[in-house]
C-alpha cells in the first residue's frame, strides 16, 4: 500500500543491501526491559551447562581472557528497525570455548543466560563455525555496560536481541525453547533478512 | 511474585515462567484510518486510528506503523499506545513527537489528515505493561514523549484499579513541552490517590516552584516519600513498581538513580525510545 504524500527522506544508498524494514543508524540505540548490569569482573564468570544440568565448563575473567581471540568485522540489525554498518568485535569464538570444555557434539539448542535474569534461545548450528562469539571488545574498547558488557553474545546474522547482553553462561537444549522476549512474541529464530521479526513472520 | 519482571529464566537450570498473557501474534499488516487529528503540544499531536481488525492490547504495548513511497521505498518506527485498553475496540491513539530532522514523524505532522491510511501492526512489547493483578503502589517517571505509555498505564489505572496510589513524575524541557497537561492535572480530581509531579530542565514559569534538574535519586527519594503519603503511610507490602520511558539516555540515568535509592531491580521496568551514541 502506498502511503499518501510519503517519499521518504533517509535515502541514504546503503554501501550494501540492509534486510528489508531497516534503516541506517550511526549512533548505538539501546534495547533493554530493565536497568543496565553492572558486573564487576572479579565477581563475573561464564558457565557452559549441559543439557542435563551438569556442569560442562566454568571461567572466571581471568580465565576466559586466556582463551583464543578473534576479531570479526560485521553489520548488525536491531529488530527495532535499525541497523548499523561496519562494527568491530573481539572474543572467543564458542568454537574455542567448545574446544576449551571438550565438548565436541553438542545439542541442538541453547539457552544463552545473563546477569539479570535475561535469557535467549538459539539453534547450536548459529553460533558455531565462527558465527557466534562472546564479545569482550566493541570497536576496539572494552563494552560499555549499557552495550552489554563486560561479555555480551554476538550472532550477527540474526536480530541484535538473540546477542544476549551480560552474558553469564549458556544452558544447552534438546529441543528449542523461548527465552524471554520470545516468549513475549518476538520470532523463536529472528533471520532479518526474512523480517522473522514476530510470531508467524 | 507480581514484581518478578527481570527474572525469566534466570541461572543455569531455568523455569522459564510465563509472562501473563501471553500477548496474540501482532504479525500481520492491516490499514487503519486515521479518525482524528489533536494537537497536544507545539511538537506533540495525538493521531486517534480506527483498526480495520480490532485487538485487545496491555497498557504499555506499541504498535508498528510502515509507511511506504511509490517506488516502495518503506521505513517502519515503532509507537507506543496512548489510550487505555478499556477505551473502544479498535480505536486506539498514538502520539507522535515531532523529531525535525527525523524521517516518520514530520511526516505524521506534516502530512497526516483524518480521513488517511496507514499501515499498522501490533500489539507489540510484553515486559513494559501493567496489568491490575501486577497490583502497585505505582511509580511512573516519564521523560518527553516517554509520557505516552505511561498515559495509557494511567488511564487504565483509573479504570481498573482507581484506589491504588500512583505517582507520576514527568521531566520535560518547560511547562509547554508538557503532553497532556490538563488530563495529568485533573488527575487528583477523578481519583485521589494519583498525582502528576513535573521537572522542568530548561526553563521555567514565573513563580514556578516545583523541580527543574533532571531526575536524580534525591528527588527520587521525595517522591517516594510522596507516594506513601498517597498510600496513607500504610506499610506496603512491596516495593512500588517503577515504570520508566523516554529517550535512552534519560532512562539509563533514571533507572540508575531508582536502584540507588534502594529500588530492587525486578520492581524496575525500562522502556527506551530514542538512540544512543
Ligand atoms: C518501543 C518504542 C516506542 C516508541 N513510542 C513512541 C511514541 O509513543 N511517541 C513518539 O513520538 N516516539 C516513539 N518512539 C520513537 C519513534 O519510534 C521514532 O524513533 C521517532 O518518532 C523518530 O523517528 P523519525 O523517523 O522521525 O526520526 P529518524 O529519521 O529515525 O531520526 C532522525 C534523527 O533523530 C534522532 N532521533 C530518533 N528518535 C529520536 C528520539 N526519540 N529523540 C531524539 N532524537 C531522536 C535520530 O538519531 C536521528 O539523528 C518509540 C520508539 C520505540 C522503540
Amino acid at each position: 500500500m502506498v502511503t499518501r504524500g510519503f517519499f521518504g527522506r533517509r535515502r541514504e544508498t546503503p554501501p550494501r543491501p540492509i534486510p528489508p524494514g531497516q534503516y541506517l543508524e550511526r549512533g548505538f540505540p539501546v534495547l533493554t526491559a530493565g536497568p543496565t548490569q553492572r558486573v564487576p569482573l572479579d565477581q563475573w564468570s561464564f558457565t557452559l551447562v549441559g543439557a542435563d544440568g551438569e556442569p560442562l565448563g566454568e571461567w572466571t575473567w581471568e580465565q576466559f581472557r586466556s582463551l583464543p581471540e578473534t576479531e570479526i568485522f560485521t553489520d548488525i540489525h536491531c529488530v527495532t528497525k535499525w541497523s548499523k554498518l561496519d562494527t568491530t568485535w573481539k572474543g572467543v569464538t564458542i568454537d574455542d570455548l567448545l574446544i576449551a570444555a571438550g565438548v565436541t557434539e553438542p545439542p541442538a539448542y541453547l539457552m544463552a543466560f545473563s546477569y539479570g535474569g535475561y535469557t535467549t534461545n538459539l539453534p547450536t548450528w548459529d553460533v558455531i563455525e565462527g558465527r557466534g562469539m562472546v564479545a569482550f571488545e566493541f570497536d576496539g574498547q572494552p563494552i560499555a555496560p549499557e552495550h552489554g558488557g563486560p561479555a555480551r553474545l554476538v550472532v550477527p546474522h540474526l536480530y541484535f536481541w538473540k546477542s544476549a547482553k551480560w552474558l553469564r553462561g549458556i544452558r544447552f537444549m534438546p529441543q528449542d525453547q523461548p527465552g524471554f522476549w520470545e516468549q513475549y512474541g518476538y520470532h523463536m529464530y529472528g533471520d532479518p533478512w526474512k523480517e522473522q521479526r514476530y510470531w508467524g513472520d | 511474585m507480581s514484581t518478578d519482571f527481570n527474572q525469566h529464566g534466570a541461572g543455569p537450570n531455568p523455569a522459564p515462567s510465563q509472562p501473563s498473557p501471553a500477548p496474540a501474534s501482532p504479525s500481520a499488516w492491516q490499514t487503519a484510518v486515521v479518525e482524528r487529528v489533536t494537537v497536544e503540544t507545539y511538537r506533540a499531536r495525538t493521531f486517534t486510528l480506527r483498526l480495520a481488525e480490532p485487538r485487545p492490547f496491555l497498557a504499555g504495548q506499541h504498535y508498528d506503523v510502515r509507511l511506504t513511497a511509490p517506488d516502495g521505498y518503506q521505513a517502519q518506527r515503532s509507537y507506543s499506545i496512548a489510550s487505555a485498553p478499556s477505551h473502544p475496540a479498535g480505536i486506539i491513539d498514538l502520539t507522535v513527537e515531532l523529531i525535525p530532522d527525523g524521517e516518520v514523524s514530520p511526516y505524521f505532522h506534516e502530512v497526516v489528515q483524518p480521513g488517511d491510511e496507514l499501515e499498522v501492526r501490533g500489539p507489540i512489547g510484553g515486559p513494559f505493561t501493567w496489568t491490575p493483578a501486577m497490583g502497585g503502589p505505582l511509580l511512573l517517571i516519564a521523560g518527553g514523549s516517554g509520557i505516552v505509555p505511561l498515559r495509557s498505564i494511567l488511564a487504565h489505572r483509573e479504570a481498573v484499579a482507581p484506589s491504588l496510589p500512583t505517582l507520576l513524575l514527568y521531566s520535560a524541557r518547560t511547562l509547554e513541552d508538557v503532553i497532556y497537561r490538563d488530563w495529568l492535572d485533573a488527575l487528583p480530581e477523578r481519583a485521589p490517590v494519583s498525582r502528576a509531579i513535573y521537572t522542568l530542565t530548561r526553563r521555567q514559569p514565573d513563580g514556578w516552584s516545583g523541580y527543574q534538574r533532571r531526575v536524580d535519586p534525591a528527588m527520587l527519594v521525595e517522591c517516594l516519600s510522596s507516594l506513601a503519603k498517597l498510600a496513607g503511610d500504610q506499610p506496603t507490602e512491596q516495593s512500588p513498581l517503577c515504570y520508566v520511558c523516554g529517550p535512552t539516555g534519560f532512562v539509563e540515568h533514571a533507572a540508575d538513580a531508582l536502584l540507588a535509592v534502594g529500588i530492587p531491580e525486578p520492581a524496575i521496568k525500562t522502556e527506551r525510545f530514542g538512540p544512543t551514541s
